[in-house]
């Protein structure tokens, strides 16, 4: 009964949340609002007993990801309130949920979900992330390995790309960025 | 009451229409990124509830892992993204169209 | 012995690869220098293989490799050299030796030097295939190499209309021998599933009659094309348009010859059906006095050197036909000699001329080209056959064959041809080295050749004149142990003699009157004023019979009118607007679906989730399909009852 409670009213605010992120005209009320979906996301986790899974999704998200945007909206205009040309919202409606539709009748299909079979089973009277463990330096130690120098490159990357001409301000002088670009163009 | 797996799959799938919703919607590259977050996440969902109802961790190892693309995927598109506005001072996507052919 | 067979075959295939990779590079006499050094070796190999045959020794058989192995049929890549071969192998790389050495001089001066000992040597490499292979298919490749190398060599100077011309004439008429030698090699094979020589003979002992004729005639019909006979015979003589060594080494000794040696080769399967023999040796006697007769009139003298072979090419099939293997063999093999010496000096008289072919523009040449003179003559009087020199052996004896085995009309046909052989070849002699001098006043100032072309063919003269008294002992003895060894004797003594005094008498009878005629000061350069150019049968002899003519008129234009139907109705209207249809539909919808690549990146993602939703429709319906599958087909048969 409780898991049904909490479950309804996660479902009912991460949904909300996210219904503003994509419905918002203000940056910052998506960001806010994303944010808070990422936490109650890490809910469910909780829920379904996976507790190392709902406390990456807190550090990473609300921490790390959600820092990384705040900062790089600093770079844009966020006051200002967006201006977007629309185009036809049945046929963008009607494809997502068409997608997603499709996504769960496959995956909840009998031929798919009755053949699924558990590779590595949970062990009685250990915790979740003792087993997380386990399994990560086991039989995953290579996609490990594999994501850690991937989320290094990725951070290189990030810091070249966004550390050219750092020194210089692109948004107070208005002249500059008119001749980069022309540059940009012909170049 | 009990909850079942197809809730979970139900409530990812909606998540993830709401995701797909704002890929197409949105001509603010910042909340495009914001949308695809939303779409990971949606998947995440599934991936925990389907290992939580099968027993099986490999669900969980993939959301990880999820977790560490999005990671490195919002890095990337950041510093792009700044470039892009440093060049051209804005980030609208449909100002993007060098690749008209 | 296996490792000469080897050094035999391959060491021209290594010549011609050596001048190939100079092909493109500027002219170097060594081009030409090391695929002779190379064929003399192949020479000095195939003497070497000759002395083993000769001294009793056993016949050398080598398989290299296998070639085709498919269910029952099986082709090695396999090689003789047993009596008939090695024959074969000694003339060809003699002729052929000489014939390189004299083209680096004739050649000299020809800016495409490397190409053309590239083709030559490449062109004895195929022979030498067609000779020494133990099976009908290695004698197909060989015979097809053979062909494609005469395209070359008789198109080489191919800016030329008329040579490039005459080298597809050449190719598509042995093309279209070699569809009738395709399938006398598939009714061999599929008669006796083997086309190993000893096999598919030995097998063919047990066939029926008509098979065996049907046989025969398929694979007469590609010795035809390449032996020029009768009607495939027009390219032989439009084939003098390649340079002089070429038809002295191709059209005159060695590939023509490869018809003969083709019905050598079969003789156990055409001693079985004398029938077809007898047409072949008639077929023979005809075209060596249609060919004779040609020869007598025409002012072109490698046109006339050309109909002569074609007239002896007759004389050897008149002999294999009547069952006379080795009195063909033994022709083929003098005539080889004599013949290429007579190419040669002609030659060298082109040389002289700066290419004039025409003897009346020429006469007196003799007092600047005197070697020249001596060698042609007594080429000439070899191939009259004039005692002792070496046609008087080899011709008289098919005269011999043909009155022995009572053919009478065959002997008539080709004693008379004797008397025009003789003639013809002497007029052109008078014409060219005796007479009055007719050049100087056209501007011509002749030179004789290099030295060392006339030491290079002075071997074929001496062949010219001792291969007869020397070799035909030896070479009955050698190639009877592999052909049938029939003497021919006429019955008395008294017959054999007047027959061959008579012989003699009328030949040498022919020369003088064509010395007489031809040596005459008040020759000119033919105008078509004359009263004889104008009389029918001169007309019709410098026409060809107007088969050349009847050929064009009838054959050629109208394939090419069914050509152009075709063309115009099938390719254009069927074939060609299938694949500009297809092309067309791909063109348009690449128009029409280039709006969806308009560049904006959001409309992109509109795309790809349309793509997704498509590919998912696609999985649950595939999965439903797969899921009810029986369900489906009963209901599909229940609304088929």
């Amino acid at each position: 009964m409780f898991e049904a409670i909490a479950f309804y009213l996660f479902a009912f605010l991460t949904i909300t949340m996210f219904y503003i992120t994509v419905t918002t005209s203000q940056a910052l009320h998506a960001l806010t609002a994303l944010a808070a979906g990422m936490i109650f996301i890490s809910a469910f986790f909780f829920i379904l007993g996976a507790d190392f899974l709902g406390a990456v999704q807190i550090v990473v998200y609300s921490g790390a990801v959600m820092a990384l945007y705040a900062f790089g909206m600093m770079f844009f205009d966020t006051t200002r309130e967006l201006k977007e040309k629309q185009g036809n919202k049945y046929i963008i409606f009607g494809l997502s949920v068409l997608a997603a539709v499709l996504v769960v009748l496959i995956f909840a299909a009998p031929m798919v979900s009755d053949n699924i079979t558990a590779l590595y089973p949970m062990t009685e009277g250990v915790g979740n992330t003792q087993e997380v463990g386990m399994v990560l330096f086991t039989k995953y130690l290579v996609p490990f390995e594999v994501a850690a120098i991937m989320l290094l490159v990725a951070m290189i990357s990030g810091i070249v790309l966004a550390s050219k001409q750092m020194d210089v301000s692109q948004t107070l002088s208005k002249d500059e960025p008119i001749q980069e670009s022309k540059k940009g163009v012909t170049s | 009451m009990e909850i079942g797996l197809n809730h979970y799959l139900v409530l990812s799938t909606i998540l993830f229409a709401i995701g797909l919703i704002g890929v197409l919607k949105r001509k603010n590259l910042l909340l495009l990124f914001f949308a695809t977050e939303i779409l990971l996440n949606s998947v995440n969902v599934a991936f925990a509830a389907i290992s939580h109802y099968h027993g099986d961790l490999t669900g969980q190892m993939f959301a990880f892992f999820v977790i560490a693309i999005a990671a490195s995927e919002v890095a990337v598109g950041l510093g792009l993204l700044i470039v892009w506005h440093k060049r051209h001072s804005n980030i609208d996507l449909d100002q993007m169209s060098s690749m008209k052919g | 012995m296996e490792i000469y067979l080897y050094i035999a075959l391959f060491a021209p295939f290594v010549g011609s690869m050596f001048a190939a990779t100079l092909g493109a590079s500027k002219k170097t006499t060594i081009a030409g220098i090391i695929p002779s050094l190379l064929l003399f070796v192949s020479f000095v190999a195939s003497s070497i293989l000759l002395n083993h045959i000769l001294s009793g020794g056993e016949v050398v058989h080598v398989e290299m490799m296998t070639w085709m192995q498919t269910g029952n049929l099986y082709i090695p890549f396999g090689f003789v050299v047993d009596q008939i071969s090695v024959t074969m192998m000694m003339v060809v790389t003699l002729v052929s030796t000489i014939v390189h050495v004299y083209a680096i001089g004739y050649m000299d001066h020809d800016k495409a030097f490397n190409r053309f000992f590239a083709w030559l040597s490449a062109f004895v490499f195929s022979m030498m295939i067609l000779v020494m292979s133990d099976n009908f298919a290695g004698l197909f490749i060989g015979w097809e190499g053979v062909g494609l190398c005469s395209w070359a060599l008789i198109g080489f100077w191919y800016h030329k209309e008329s040579a490039t011309w005459a080298a597809n004439e050449a190719f598509i008429m042995n093309r279209i021998a070699d569809l009738g030698m395709l399938i006398g090699i598939f009714l061999v094979f599929w008669n006796t599933g083997t086309l190993q020589y000893a096999e598919a003979f030995a097998a063919m002992q047990f066939l029926d009659q008509e098979t065996l004729t049907w046989m025969g005639i398929f694979l007469f019909i590609g010795a035809m094309g390449k032996s020029a006979q009768f009607p495939l015979h027009t390219w032989l003589a439009d084939a003098m348009e390649g340079p002089t060594p070429v038809s002295a080494l191709i059209h005159a000794a060695t590939m023509v010859t490869a018809g003969v040696y083709l019905v050598v080769r079969s003789n156990e399967l055409y001693s079985l059906i004398p029938h077809v023999g007898l047409f072949i040796a008639s077929l023979g006697a005809f075209v060596a006095i249609f060919a004779a007769s040609m020869a007598l009139v025409n002012r072109d003298i490698k046109r006339v050197i050309a109909y002569s072979t074609l007239s002896q090419l007759g004389y050897m099939f008149a002999a294999a036909g009547l069952g006379a293997y080795w009195v063909a063999l033994f022709h083929l093999m003098a005539h080889a000699f004599f013949k290429a010496l007579l190419f040669l000096g002609a030659g060298n008289v082109m040389h002289a001329m700066n290419n004039e072919l025409d003897p009346f523009k020429m006469g007196g040449l003799g007092k600047t080209m005197k070697t020249t003179m001596i060698m042609m003559t007594l080429a000439s009087v070899a191939l009259a056959g004039i005692f002792p020199l070496a046609g008087f052996f080899s011709k008289d004896l098919i005269l011999e064959v043909a009155f022995v085995d009572h053919h009478f009309i065959i002997y008539t046909v080709l004693l008379f041809t004797a008397g025009l052989t003789a003639f013809y070849s002497f007029r052109i002699i008078a014409l060219i080295f005796h007479g009055e001098d007719r050049h100087t006043s056209l501007g011509f100032h002749p030179h004789e050749a290099y030295k060392f072309m006339l030491v290079a063919i002075s071997p074929l003269l001496i062949l010219a004149i001792i291969a007869g008294f020397t070799m035909k002992g030896t070479f009955f003895e050698m190639v009877t142990q592999l052909l049938p060894a029939t003497e021919y004797h006429v019955h008395s003594a008294l017959t054999y003699w007047i027959m061959t005094i008579g012989t003699q008498l009328f030949v040498i009878l022919a020369i003088f009157f064509a010395y007489k005629k031809y040596m005459a000061s008040d020759i000119k350069v033919p105008d078509g004023t004359s009263k004889m150019e104008n009389s029918f049968v001169y007309k019709l002899l410098i026409n060809q019979y107007y088969i050349p003519y009847f050929y064009e008129e009838y054959l050629v234009k109208s394939y090419r009118e069914l050509s152009t139907v075709f063309w115009k109705q099938i390719d254009q209207k069927i074939v060609d607007a299938t694949v500009d249809g297809i092309a067309g539909v791909l063109y348009n919808t690449g128009e029409n679906t280039r709006v969806m690549q308009s560049g904006n990146l959001s409309t992109m993602l509109r795309w790809v989730v349309i793509g997704l939703v498509t590919i998912l429709s696609l999985a649950v319906a595939f999965g439903l399909t797969v899921r009810y599958l029986d369900e489906i087909q009963a209901i599909l048969s229940g609304l088929g009852a």
